[in-house]
């Protein structure tokens, strides 16, 4: 057998970013059209990829790789009351995910499983998320991988069938964008202010098409948890993946993971993943740059991720917009979320808190809501879901699950909960939540449900406010 | 799949900007199987009150938009979730063709898979036929696949597709089918990935619990 590197005929072509690392190594065929098979290193399996195996069956396909597939019970869980699942439609969801895991030999953290959590928080903890794989799986926030340098992104039903059957995907080469961020932030600003600065500056269609690599001296002062937030959201800014290179945080975070490379193929791994950094001179289609220093605690007022400001500002005037369908969907925005131009945002009063979600829940996110809400009651109810079970394990462990409780929160378990309200845990309509989350579209939390997203720090300060509040003078006094 | 070269019919100016796939279906409606159909949760929430009655000015609910094959929108159509469900709303409900300015990367994948065209068109043609069609709701709009081109009041505009997306429309390709044409060549990365990259199969490794 011929063991020649993927990358043979590429890899003299001059300087390359890590996309085109990653895209070249995996380009199984490319067509004079110009899009290109890949293969594809890892995929995910949820509740809702019910879709792709009737699709499977419908052709009588096998799967073609059974080992690469790995199914994750998060969608629709229940976050209580897990030993019996009251509603039978949200139960037959869980089985028939065990079923066609079961059926096409693939491994499953299932509703009862240690490991099971959302599915972008079980990959990375799990180590079955690395560096320079190609890693998809049908949901959108799939991007949250790429924090490990490896080129992450969501997928619908007909492509997960694909990917079942194949273990590859046409794709055709995104354009690449790199955002960098110099300095370093003020205590109390993190990555969901990093990426929700981005998004509100370029836009919800702002990264349309590209791939987005983040770097910098903010970023790479970034934990593994902040860079995941900020791959996470770069779906909202419409991007086709967000991408970190891998160094020495990554490398030590992967160390003993379970499924991450052992000994020999370690170093193997570790020799590949080295390589992976954008060359020097490696030219990007789009360059944007921002200083830490002079981003503030972000939160958003309207029903798009792109309608973020600082939680010092006030809500802007559709009138003041020359753009008549923009400030058309702007009056609309408002209406919807019951706010009026000019108020405050830290004046706007809230009804419950929510902190959660493949964006927001990993154990550095719930000790920064602890770190705030310690010996502090929050004025209005909440619910805190961690990413994963052994995240929620290891927040008992260090008490941050009675912080949450003493301050007056529910402690529940993980799934993607609140965030996308499939399980039942619903923000009633009209009411107002602080999230952690990545979506504040129309209905997202439930029907008529008010989001505002924002970091864990500042979802804590606004349980503590009883409305929108900066997180800083909170922080005084405390790390 | 069936192909699609030509639709010719009435065109519905929805006009909103950034209708993200939570919109288009909203969550609680997709436990269902495919068969049972989807085209009546399209736009659920927009198209109805909270009671579920229908908004009688919604445009997707007034006479003659409610069939129309055509729906033309603002910026943004199809952002958000990767939800494929979307696209068997619209397509369910008997959508074969939408225009905007920009659309979401995977809603935009989705459609061609479905046979449902997202065609783009560039703004100030949007606005220019969403002005027409409110002139004249009935206004018949051709999309020719073939030429690329939008018809109405003997205009003729250029829309942009992708030109894979385009061949895999007209053709009514399946991709897997395509895809297994190709058998050899991924057998033979695959062979070679697992030398190369053996660090890359988790299940080549021994798994420490």
């Amino acid at each position: 057998m011929e063991a020649t590197q993927p990358t043979a005929g590429k890899a003299g072509a001059g300087p390359r970013t890590l996309f085109d690392k990653l895209w070249d190594d995996h380009v199984v065929v490319e067509r004079p059209s110009g899009d290109a098979l890949l293969w594809i290193d890892r995929h995910f399996v949820h509740e809702g990829s019910f879709h792709a195996f009737a699709q499977l069956a419908g052709r009588d396909g096998a799967v073609a790789e059974p080992g690469l597939t790995f199914g994750v019970a998060d969608h629709y869980v229940p976050t209580r009351g897990r030993a019996h699942v009251a509603n039978p439609e949200i139960a037959r969801m869980i089985d028939d995910l065990s079923a066609n895991t079961a059926r096409h030999g693939i491994e499953l953290f299932g509703l009862h499983d240690p490991r099971q959590g959302i599915v972008h928080v079980v990959g990375p903890e799990q180590g079955l998320t690395l560096p320079g794989l190609t890693m998809v799986c049908g949901d959108s926030h799939t991007s949250t991988h790429g924090a490990f340098g490896a080129y992450a992104f969501g997928i619908g039903a007909s492509e997960v069938a694909h990917v079942l059957m194949t273990q590859t995907l046409w794709q055709r080469k995104p354009r690449r964008m790199r955002i960098t961020i110099d300095g370093a932030p003020a205590p109390g600003v993190g990555a969901k202010d990093f990426i929700l600065s981005i998004i509100a500056k370029i836009g919800a269609d702002g990264a349309r098409g590209h791939a987005v690599e983040y770097a910098g001296e903010a970023v790479r002062a970034l934990s593994m948890a902040g860079r995941m937030t900020m791959c996470n959201m770069s779906i909202e800014a419409g991007a086709r993946c967000g991408l970190i290179a891998p160094d020495e945080t990554t490398f030590r975070w992967l160390e003993g993971r379970p499924y991450a490379p052992k000994d020999a193929a370690l170093e193997a791994g570790l020799a590949a993943w080295r390589r992976l950094p954008s060359d020097r001179d490696a030219e990007f289609d789009c360059e944007i740059r921002l200083d830490a220093a002079a981003i503030a605690p972000i939160v958003t007022w309207g029903t798009s991720p792109e309608e973020a400001l600082p939680i010092d500002a006030s809500i802007p005037d559709p009138d003041a917009q020359p753009d008549q369908a923009r400030a058309a969907a702007m009056r609309d925005a408002l209406t919807y979320m019951g706010l009026k131009p000019g108020q405050r945002l830290s004046e706007i009063a809230i009804d419950r808190v929510f902190i959660g979600s493949c964006t927001n829940a990993r154990i550095e996110d719930l000790r920064a809501a602890a770190s705030v809400l310690s010996g502090r009651t929050a004025l209005v109810p909440g619910l805190v879901s961690p990413g994963s079970s052994a995240v929620k394990q290891q927040a008992e462990e260090e008490g941050l699950d009675r912080i949450f409780i003493a301050a007056g929160l529910d402690w529940v378990e993980s799934g993607c909960s609140m965030c996308v309200g499939m399980n039942g845990d619903a923000v009633p309509a009209g009411e107002r939540c602080a999230s952690t989350t990545n979506r504040n579209f129309r209905g997202r939390q439930g029907p008529g449900a008010r989001t505002h997203l924002m970091s864990p720090a500042m979802a804590a300060a606004a349980a503590i406010a009883g409305r929108l509040a900066d997180v800083r003078p909170m922080l005084e006094g405390r790390t | 799949m069936k192909p699609l070269v030509r639709v010719e019919g009435i065109a519905c100016p929805l006009g909103l900007s950034g209708v993200d796939t939570d919109q288009i279906i909203p969550a609680r409606f997709m436990k269902q199987p495919r068969s049972k159909g989807y085209g009546g949760f399209l736009l659920y929430d927009l198209r109805h009150d909270e009671a579920g009655a229908e908004r009688p000015a919604f445009p997707l609910n007034r006479p003659p938009w409610r069939q129309a094959p055509i729906l033309v929108a603002r910026r943004n159509f199809g952002s958000g979730s990767s939800r494929e469900a979307a696209v068997y709303a619209l397509a369910d409900h008997g959508i074969r063709v939408v225009l905007a300015p920009t659309f979401g990367d995977i809603f935009a994948s989705n459609a061609v898979k479905n046979g449902l065209l997202p065609a783009v068109l560039d703004e100030d043609a949007v606005e220019d036929l969403l002005a027409a069609l409110q002139a004249r709701p009935d206004m018949p709009v051709v999309v020719d696949l073939a030429q690329q081109t939008v018809l109405w009041n003997n205009r003729a505009v250029a829309f942009f597709i992708d030109h894979v997306a385009r061949e895999q429309l007209l053709n009514g390709w399946d991709d897997v089918d395509v895809t297994r044409s190709y058998a050899a060549e991924i057998g033979r990365f695959r062979a070679s990935n697992t030398v190369v990259r053996s660090w890359s199969r988790p299940d080549d490794q021994p798994v420490r619990t």
